[in-house]
């Protein structure tokens, strides 16, 4: 099999999970309970009103015929129009992206390399006092809610001691650094633990593979065996792992550029909660699931790149 | 894994001094907190959502073990009272999707063919969403309050138990021990339930703590977001809100409701990890 052909196949197993996802976001107006247009306009509005409403959502048609004409409109790029904005959802998305998208990259170059150190050195000093602490500290970055941590973080270094800001996003690259740099670690706090322990198992279990006894044999020193070899194989399941984070880390920056007031996708979300701005909130579960799906799918073509053996 | 899995079944119960250290500790922490939460009224000095408004913010001590809110609630009793919706979120997240989940894991691998292949695209696509971002629109869609945030969660939730028992159901069903009752001429729905599912479960019950942490860690978002719990029900993740204005001023309201998340969710850690170990299965 080569690799063109699996590439284009691991992309055709797209197409049903890609028409899954735009049924499911299609439903989510659905399952209103109750009639959408008059929740969105409140109990006060006119009867015409509410027509008119029904009317743009295209309520009135047949449920098959509303999700033809939400699929043609997604394909070309029309997520719908904001009831409150009054502008095209597509636009609200783009606008607010960059700043969900830098936060995003942030956490990863945070926790990456905190990550691969300490899941290094459970790894090679596992059962001794060090192997336990990381494990302890893992737990408690694991069960702390990411926005009660935001907050005492919130306390501490901004308001109690001025390091950092407050809320918003600032201005120029350094000043976005600054901003960033809480919310990046409040959600860091909580991913860190689980990319540890998944490279520390995944060290601990191929420190016992045969080749590892072949290097020995050979007489390769313990440092080469674990810098060419257990660290290139254990790093993969670590590397698929990732995609799957990537997942709940989109999901952590919602709550926790609320706290931080940061002008992302999540406070985009939070507010048209608030305000009943279904398209809105349709239009982004859209997004967050693409951009999920990419992000799975580039870690899958990196993995088969890196290792042969996927591909089989 | 399958003959590990078949040895820790067809031991006669396993002796209470054999337990891991690390389960023995996470079981103390859940069970004094679901007492604590069962007996909540006996064990609290207040009403939990009793106004007192000639003792707003007060300290720590006092006034109370963990001070008062901004309408004079005592925070202790609150915390307490708390526990009650954020355990029942834990529990009815985790029960009901794992149920739907098994069940469907169950027929799905045993039975394969179409209706798999359907499953599994259905896993597929609920799994491409990030699941807080999907819990969220459906709760936002369906309207605030705890009821509606366990259907989003057993909407939501229960692919991954599909996933993980149909892929223990899938090397169990060609086990010989499978073969022979297969050949025995056993009923398959006995099959399945009898036989292969006792042996598919250990995985799933350690993911179930895991994942009771992280539905725990949910619910309190929401409620923290407010489309859980109404006001003035007392929840962790609601309070940490009630406290945001106040940090400057009275960290308390905020501190000790996600104390008492990140206590529980010890808890939980430690048991998944002692069940882990006990019935050998790779966390």
């Amino acid at each position: 099999m080569t690799r063109a052909y699996w590439l284009l196949q691991r992309l055709t197993q797209l197409l049903p999970v890609l028409l899954g996802i735009s049924v499911i976001c299609f439903a989510l107006l659905q399952m209103i309970p109750g009639d959408p247009a008059r929740i969105i306009l409140g109990s006060r509005a006119s009867p015409e009103a509410v027509a008119a409403m029904r009317d743009r959502l295209g309520l009135d048609q047949p449920a098959l015929q509303q999700y033809l004409t939400y699929m043609s409109k997604v394909i070309r790029g029309d997520f719908g129009e904001s009831i409150s904005y009054k502008v095209p959802v597509s636009k609200l998305i783009l606008e607010h992206a960059p700043v969900t998208g830098s936060l995003a990259v942030y956490v990863i170059a945070l926790a990456v390399p905190i990550a691969l150190i300490l899941g290094m050195l459970a790894a090679r000093y596992r059962g001794t006092w060090v192997d336990h602490l990381i494990r302890m500290l893992s737990v408690l970055g694991m069960t702390m809610p990411v926005f009660w941590l935001a907050i005492l973080m919130l306390r501490l270094f901004s308001i109690d001691l001025g390091w950092f800001p407050v809320s918003g996003y600032g201005q120029g690259f350094l000043g976005h650094l600054h901003h960033l740099f809480l919310p990046a670690v409040s959600i860091s706090i909580w991913m860190i633990p689980v990319l540890v322990r998944n490279l520390r198992a995944s060290i601990v279990q191929q420190s016992v593979a045969d080749y590892v006894l072949a290097g020995r044999a050979k007489g390769l020193t313990e440092r080469h065996i674990f810098t060419h070899h257990i660290l290139k194989n254990a790093s993969l399941p670590t590397l698929n792992l990732f995609g799957v984070l990537v997942a709940y880390l989109i999901g952590g920056t919602v709550i926790v550029e609320l706290v931080y007031a940061l002008p992302g996708l999540g406070l985009l979300m939070f507010n048209a909660i608030l305000g009943r701005d279904y398209p809105i909130i349709q239009g982004l579960t859209l997004f967050y699931a693409l951009a999920t799906v990419v992000i799975t799918l580039v870690t899958d073509i990196l993995s088969g790149l890196i290792d042969p053996r996927v591909k089989a | 894994m399958s003959e590990q899995v078949i040895e820790m079944t067809s031991r006669p119960g396993v002796q209470a001094d054999e337990l891991p250290l690390n389960l023995k500790i996470g079981m103390a922490v859940v069970i004094a907190w679901v007492l604590l939460a069962v007996l909540a009224p006996w064990v609290t000095p207040a009403d939990p959502n009793a106004l007192d408004l000639d003792n707003v913010l007060q300290p720590p001590g006092a006034a109370g073990l963990m001070g008062t809110d901004q309408v004079g609630r005592d925070v202790f009793t609150r915390v307490v009272f708390a526990a009650r919706i954020d355990l029942w979120i834990g529990f009815a997240g985790v029960v009901l999707p794992l149920l739907i989940g098994v069940t469907a894991g169950l027929f799905s691998g045993y039975f394969g063919g179409a209706a798999d292949a359907l499953l599994m695209r259905v896993v597929d696509i609920t799994l491409a969403f990030p699941f807080f971002v999907l819990v969220l629109a459906i709760v936002a869609a369906l309207g605030p309050g705890v009821g509606n945030l366990i259907i989003a969660l057993a909407l939501v939730g229960w692919v991954s138990y599909a996933r993980l028992v149909r892929a223990e159901v899938m090397v169990i069903r060609n086990a010989e021990y499978i073969q022979a009752v297969r050949t025995l001429g056993f009923n398959r729905f006995y099959i399945l339930f009898r036989h292969v599912m006792p042996n598919a479960m250990a995985p799933v019950i350690v993911y179930a703590m895991t994942d009771m942490l992280l539905v725990i860690l949910a619910g309190a978002g929401l409620g923290f977001i407010g489309l859980g719990v109404q006001p003035p029900t007392a929840e962790w993740g609601a309070m940490i809100a009630d406290g945001q204005p106040y940090i400057e001023e009275a960290w308390w309201i905020s501190l000790f409701p996600g104390l008492a998340a990140i206590s529980f969710g010890i808890g939980l850690s430690l048991i998944g990890d002692g069940l882990a170990r006990m019935l050998r299965v790779s966390n």
